[in-house]
């Protein structure tokens, strides 16, 4: 029972929470700016293992750059890149025709952009329904830290959420167009009629969420090196969850709703293993039937 | 509309009286059935190679009973319903007098029935679910059942390897990978070892570190992983990652090259069970690659084995019988004594070989023959 808490396991815990916060961070942002539960973000995060993948083969075999961590940082690069075109393009065709139309059609279409993805992914035959191994893009080193051990993918996934997350605040606080997001989020008409362009911030947030997802995707494989065009469901699933366990819409919320996601995950498999899987789930009942507005959300009236 | 029924029925009713004024024919028809397409295509490829060969075999060798031997063969997708469709269509339609195959534990699970009910002995080439031997006296197969490996997997373990504690890992939403588990647990613990972890997983979770660190925290000298390749290899990646440094040891669901392809380094001095190793020294094993390679330009894998030996053994007990009647053949089905390319089969009361079992090692990132453990 000691061994449930262990340092080990707490690193374990934030390792995951890193991963579904990125995520995360999509949905809130997507649904505090257009009011949409956007259940294709999940595919974006596998969008962004794949070019990810595509990007490691491509650098590596046809423009043979070294291995390393220059080349990390370009795949890193090219995977948000890859997240932020396919989060523009499914808003530009599913959403937009849809932004003023009843909420429940934009949510059918999100699921049906969601297996849009996965199912094109599985039929393209350079892609296919078949897992793959994820390369390793570094070499993967061990640090002796007491008790547990920690390897630098962990420093690495920890690291790059945590920059992405400080970019991102600075971005939504500090900056015009952080303040142009957070206009539209709170009246998209007030927003117009003061000059800001709607449909430019709006296609921003998918954009930066869709980065995000990427990225996350790319730890992911880099992480747990196995993808599937499948794979960005029950991740995409649990950082929602996270998402409306910290408040939908808030910012911090969502990160702090993610490792707590992380750690509970991780202690509950830690219990029993069979308790793992399901108790993301249990949360979402909770925090539904507790606080519905989540832990720093706002009261508002409706939600979806 | 009605009338083309009609005369579709007269059409099936004259082609089934056609090949059932047959049976004074040339030929002994047995019914061959295997995956060629669907999940378990390349699965039921290797298979049907087997048959084929087999089959050719014999008949240069001057066939059965005097008879050239014939195989229909049919393709039962991967789908349970469809295997009990091309069950009785062999059954019914073409009269075969016996049924090698299939692949997939559900499918002769669903298989099985039909032969038993029509008489006709069936053997199965690689389902291990035990319950399939168990619907009835007519149902055999060639490799051995999912208990033997957990149990052959913990005396390697013990013996060879020397190892006093163990962990195991395996998939909850799957019988394969729970029953080598449980098998493994009940013979370690038998011969004096302990588990000292014992932990499932979610069906397709990637994050195992969790129970990984759970167990590990109990220092294991082996980690029994019963699942699939596509897990074992990110189960290997994140045991090494946690710093565990023994083996690995898993069953006949590692035998895919992806294993090393995404394990890599994590995978290395790892061994599994498996039915056959192409690296065996035995003249029976090295023939059989030979000519194997010969005709079909590839290594053969333990599916094309299994196949080639279960019906090397179902015509040489219609030999025996001499005769084609099910019974007969049944008969002399119980009493074989094969000495084939997976080993020397003998079937016991539940109609199950009792054989032994080789050790493949990743070495250098290809399997190695290791050794043979017997039961």
């Amino acid at each position: 029972m000691g061994s449930i808490f262990s340092f080990q396991q707490i690193i374990n815990g934030l390792q995951l929470g890193a991963i579904y916060a990125l995520i995360a961070l999509g949905y809130t942002m997507v649904y505090g700016i257009v009011r949409l539960i956007n259940f294709a973000h999940g595919d974006f995060f596998m969008v962004g293992a794949y070019v990810a993948y595509a990007a490691f083969y491509m650098f590596n075999f046809f423009l043979k750059v070294p291995q390393g961590n220059g080349m990390a940082f370009l795949v890193l690069i090219v995977a948000m890149i890859g997240g932020a075109v396919v989060a523009l393009l499914s808003n530009q065709f599913a959403y937009k025709p849809l932004r003023y139309k009843p909420r429940l059609s934009s949510l059918v279409t999100a699921i049906g952009v969601s297996m849009l993805l996965e199912y094109l992914f599985s039929a393209l035959p350079f892609i296919g329904p078949s897992p793959r191994g994820f390369p390793e893009l570094l070499k993967k080193e061990m640090y002796h830290f007491g008790s547990a051990e920690i390897s630098n993918y962990v420093v690495i996934d920890l690291l790059v959420a945590a920059v992405l997350m400080i970019g991102l605040t600075y971005l939504v606080r500090r900056t015009p167009l952080g303040k142009a997001m957070r206009a539209v989020s709170q009246d998209k008409d007030a927003a117009k009629l003061m000059g800001i362009d709607v449909e430019m911030v709006i296609g921003f947030t998918f954009a930066v969420g869709g980065a995000f997802a990427g990225a996350a995707g790319l730890l992911a494989g880099l992480t747990y090196p196995r993808i599937q065009p499948y794979m960005g469901i029950l991740p995409g699933l649990k950082a929602f969850i996270a998402a409306v366990l910290g408040g939908i819409g808030n910012i911090p919320g969502a990160v702090l709703g993610a490792f707590i996601m992380g750690l509970a995950e991780t202690f509950a498999t830690a219990y029993n293993s069979l308790l793992g899987e399901g108790i993301a789930f249990v949360i979402l009942i909770v925090v539904l039937l507790l606080r519905p507005n989540g832990i720093l959300g706002e009261k508002t009236a409706d939600k979806i | 509309m009605k009338s083309s029924v009609v005369s579709a029925f007269i059409a099936v009713a004259l082609a089934g009286s056609f090949l059932a004024c047959d049976k004074g024919a040339k030929e002994i028809k047995i019914g061959g059935v295997a995956p060629a397409t669907g999940e378990a295509a390349t699965f039921g490829a290797s298979t049907k190679n087997g048959f084929d060969m087999a089959i050719a075999e014999w008949n240069a060798k001057g066939g059965v009973l005097g008879k050239q031997v014939k195989m229909s063969f049919a393709d039962d997708k991967g789908d349970p319903a469809e295997a009990a469709t091309v069950w009785t269509k062999l059954i019914e339609q073409d009269k075969v007098c016996a049924v090698v195959g299939t692949v997939m534990s559900k499918c002769s699970l669903a298989g099985a029935p039909i032969s038993q009910a029509a008489k006709i002995p069936m053997i199965s080439t690689s389902s291990t679910n035990p319950k399939v031997t168990l619907v009835g006296n007519y149902i055999f197969r060639v490799c051995f059942i999912d208990p033997f490996q957990g149990t052959v997997g913990a005396k390697f373990a013990f013996e060879d390897l020397k190892a006093k504690k163990a962990a195991c890992i395996f998939d909850v939403g799957n019988d394969y990978t729970k029953g080598l588990s449980e098998f493994f647990k009940a013979k370690f613990t038998a011969l004096g070892g302990q588990v000292v972890g014992y932990e499932g997983h979610a069906t397709g979770t990637t994050d195992f570190k969790a129970q990984l660190t759970k167990v590990l925290a109990a220092s294991p000298d082996v980690l029994y992983v019963s699942d699939y390749y596509n897990d074992v290899a990110l189960i290997a990646k994140q045991a090494r990652e946690l710093g565990f440094k023994g083996p690995l040891l898993g069953g006949d669901g590692w035998d895919s090259p992806k294993l090393v392809e995404v394990g890599g380094s994590a995978v290395e001095g790892c061994f599994f069970t498996n039915h056959y190793s192409q690296d065996n020294t035995s003249p029976e094993v090295q023939n059989f690659v030979k000519s194997y390679q010969a005709k079909y330009n590839a290594v053969p894998d333990a599916l094309a084995a299994l196949g080639y030996d279960a019906t090397n053994i179902m015509l040489d007990a219609i030999s025996k019988a001499g005769s084609t009647d099910g019974d007969k053949i049944r008969d002399a089905m119980s009493k074989e004594d094969f000495k084939g390319v997976t080993g020397q089969v003998k079937f016991d009361g539940d109609r199950n070989p009792v054989k032994s079992a080789v050790i493949i090692e990743i070495k250098g990132g290809k399997q190695v023959y290791k050794t043979t453990v017997n039961p």
